[in-house]
């Protein structure tokens, strides 16, 4: 169904040797210390991955949905945290390619080349998967206008990440989601915008999540994207995206922790032979690979639609619930080939184990994918 | 100013190594990857590249299906890649393939300023002498192992990395240089190279293209024609596991010296 294209086969390879050579042996270090090396950033620019989605003319490789799946999988694979950072990083690339205007485009897009990185700041204490109940505000004032408020959760920001940031906030409350909402472009260090606390999280532990908090921050009306009162609609114009996005961080999580039970139950010997000739673990292994491939035969179906230009919103849903879902399950079944040694944090089945966890949750939990699905069903 | 870079499709020797009925491999059922001294070759034609903005040109010999380590190398940055190809090719050993690839490298043109880069030798025959024969079919001065190379004008000064040390190199160009992988760290391909990869000009060179050349001897070319008759290929046994002693003490020295008096080695 799915027959990769030549250049698609060669995306895979490469970023297959970049993840495995230089990625992999990171992986441990950014957990443990909490930060992705600024040579990572770089690299990343450097070969293109960090635009990966950008339009050419801006400086991307303008590669479409299904490279960006194949690509997230295979960072994802060796390491959590770059795979959440680089998603996001996609995400953001996809808002500014389609909302934004010329100038935003250049400017915004074009630094990824440079390894700086921007964020999504949607969520805020009070407003989670209800989006809509934002209280951030932008107040106009003269040709500019000055935001109030906090987001929390914010990916791709922390104290040496990030350099830009896409922030919702109310510019009429009257109206509320129903076009009082806007989408400002605001840059890092841009007076009364600073970062608060830094999450200290269970898992992708090395990816900078912060809080960021705005007071009386001044923000020239230009950087204002998609029109004011249309935050709304710049918002949910990634939301496919960024859910088939999730699902391929989930599946290579997945790959992950099934490639390394895989390595370790043929070392791992008791009782005189290795433990994958036991049929128990025989079984927990096919199952684990048949739910891996099935999660991205939906995930790579979700982005071939996408790719053509049409909405694939149940599609995306469903790969994002699926695959989210199927990952935790599969490093719940690595860490159970691995027995105590995959409780040990020498072992990086136990660092996926922590990092999967939140592919159920962000990115619209679950049950709010569920909802997505099941209204297209009953409609 | 050119850069020609002559790389080879090898098995990958990690995998099976499958043999044909004549006792030459059988590459179509082996794995392949990119000679890793000849990546380093590639590399420091690029890094040639960055500094001088010279051309870079990717030549290789082998079937078909090395089109797609040629494309994989144009996405690292190379300008233009030629695949030297025909039946009449097949089975050379290094004194034809250096014939073949010393006419291939004629045809492009090697100009005054250009370097010739090959990588040292490949993992499969292990000969190091395709890159030398190259050089003397060509009658270019020649550097073999080359751990840093630096140019200044047309004088490229190498430094040679040998066995018990290393040695200074310095000769004009045009001049054939031998890689090895110690030399750098071969760059990832670009998504943009990835790219643009197919729409780089691509040539393959048959035997039509290249029998006129003055170096083809049609008589010693190919399998027939190749002076090296390879009599049997196959993997060697696997080593049988090595005995490993533990301990600093009086008891496992006399250990290690009753072992080594039992095989007659001490």
């Amino acid at each position: 169904m799915f027959e990769l294209t030549k250049e698609q086969e060669m995306l895979v390879k490469m970023v297959r040797d970049y993840a495995t050579n230089e990625l992999e042996p990171r992986a441990e270090a950014v957990d443990k210390e909490g930060f992705i090396p600024q040579e990572t950033y770089e690299e990343m620019g450097k070969i293109g991955l960090l635009g990966l989605n950008a339009p050419k003319e801006y400086g991307g490789a303008g590669m479409d949905d299904i490279c960006k799946v194949l690509a997230i999988i295979e960072v994802a694979r060796v390491c959590g945290a770059t795979a959440e950072m680089f998603a996001v990083q996609l995400l953001v690339n996809y808002i500014i390619a389609t909302n934004g205007n010329e100038e935003q485009k250049k400017k915004y897009l074009g630094m990824a080349k440079d390894g700086k990185i921007g964020a999504f700041a949607l969520t805020e204490p009070e407003a989670g998967s209800d989006a809509g109940s934002l209280q951030m505000t932008a107040e106009k004032d003269g040709d500019d206008y000055i935001l109030n408020g906090s987001k929390v959760f914010i990916s791709n920001m922390g104290p040496n990440e990030g350099e830009w940031a896409i922030v919702f906030a109310l510019t009429d409350k009257a109206k509320g989601s129903h076009g009082g909402v806007t989408a400002f472009i605001v840059d890092r260090g841009t007076p009364g915008f600073t970062l608060g606390k830094l999450e200290d999280k269970m898992g992708i532990r090395g990816a900078a999540v912060s809080e960021l908090i705005f007071e009386d921050c001044r923000v020239p009306s230009s950087q204002v994207l998609g029109g004011e009162g249309k935050g709304m609609h710049v918002a949910f114009s990634g939301l496919d995206s960024g859910r088939v996005g999730i699902a391929a961080q989930s599946i290579g999580y997945a790959q992950g922790a099934l490639d390394l039970s895989i390595e370790y139950s043929k070392q791992r010997m008791q009782f005189k032979k290795p433990i994958s000739a036991n049929q128990g673990l025989q079984w927990y292994m096919a199952e684990m690979a048949t739910r891996v491939d099935a999660a991205k035969l939906l995930a790579l179906r979700a982005a071939s639609i996408m790719s053509k230009g049409q909405s694939a919103t149940k599609e995306a849903s469903m790969a994002k619930f699926f695959s989210s879902e199927i990952a935790n399950w599969v490093a719940a079944k690595a860490v159970q080939i691995h027995g105590g040694y995959g409780f040990m944090r020498d072992y990086a089945v136990e660092r996926i184990y922590r990092d999967v966890r939140i592919t159920t949750i962000y990115e619209g939990s679950s049950e709010v994918q569920k909802i997505v699905i099941s209204r297209d069903l009953l409609k | 100013m050119k850069a020609i870079v002559c790389v080879k499709q090898v098995p990958d020797t990690s995998g099976v190594v499958a043999v044909k009925e004549d006792g030459t491999m059988d590459r179509s059922k082996m794995a392949t990857i990119t000679n890793h001294d000849d990546l380093a070759a590639v590399e420091a034609a690029l890094e040639l590249k960055d500094d001088t903005g010279c051309e870079v040109i990717v030549v290789s010999m082998g079937p078909p299906p090395a089109e797609g380590m040629l494309r994989e190398l144009l996405a690292m940055g190379a300008d233009k890649a030629v695949l030297v190809s025909a039946r009449e090719f097949g089975g050379s050993d290094t004194y034809a393939t250096s014939q073949i690839l010393a006419a291939a490298v004629n045809k492009i043109g090697v100009d005054d300023d250009d370097v010739v880069f090959c990588g040292r030798q490949a993992i499969d025959g292990d000969t190091a002498q395709v890159g030398p024969q190259i050089a003397e079919k060509l009658n270019l001065p020649q550097i073999t192992y080359a751990a840093d190379i630096k140019k200044d004008g047309n004088k490229i000064t190498v430094k040679r990395l040998l066995e018990d040390g290393h040695m200074m190199l310095t000769v004009e160009t045009p001049c054939l240089i031998t890689c090895v992988q110690e030399l750098n760290k071969p760059r990832y391909m670009t998504l943009d190279g990835i790219t643009s990869c197919y729409s780089k000009p691509y040539e393959v060179f048959d035997f039509e293209t290249l029998k006129n050349e003055p170096l083809i001897d049609p008589d010693t070319i190919g399998l027939q024609g190749s002076p090296t008759n390879v009599y049997k290929s196959f993997s060697p046994p696997p080593k049988g596991g090595g005995i490993m002693l533990e301990g600093n003490d009086q008891k496992t020295c006399d250990q290690l010296a009753n072992m080594l008096n039992e095989k007659h080695i001490i």
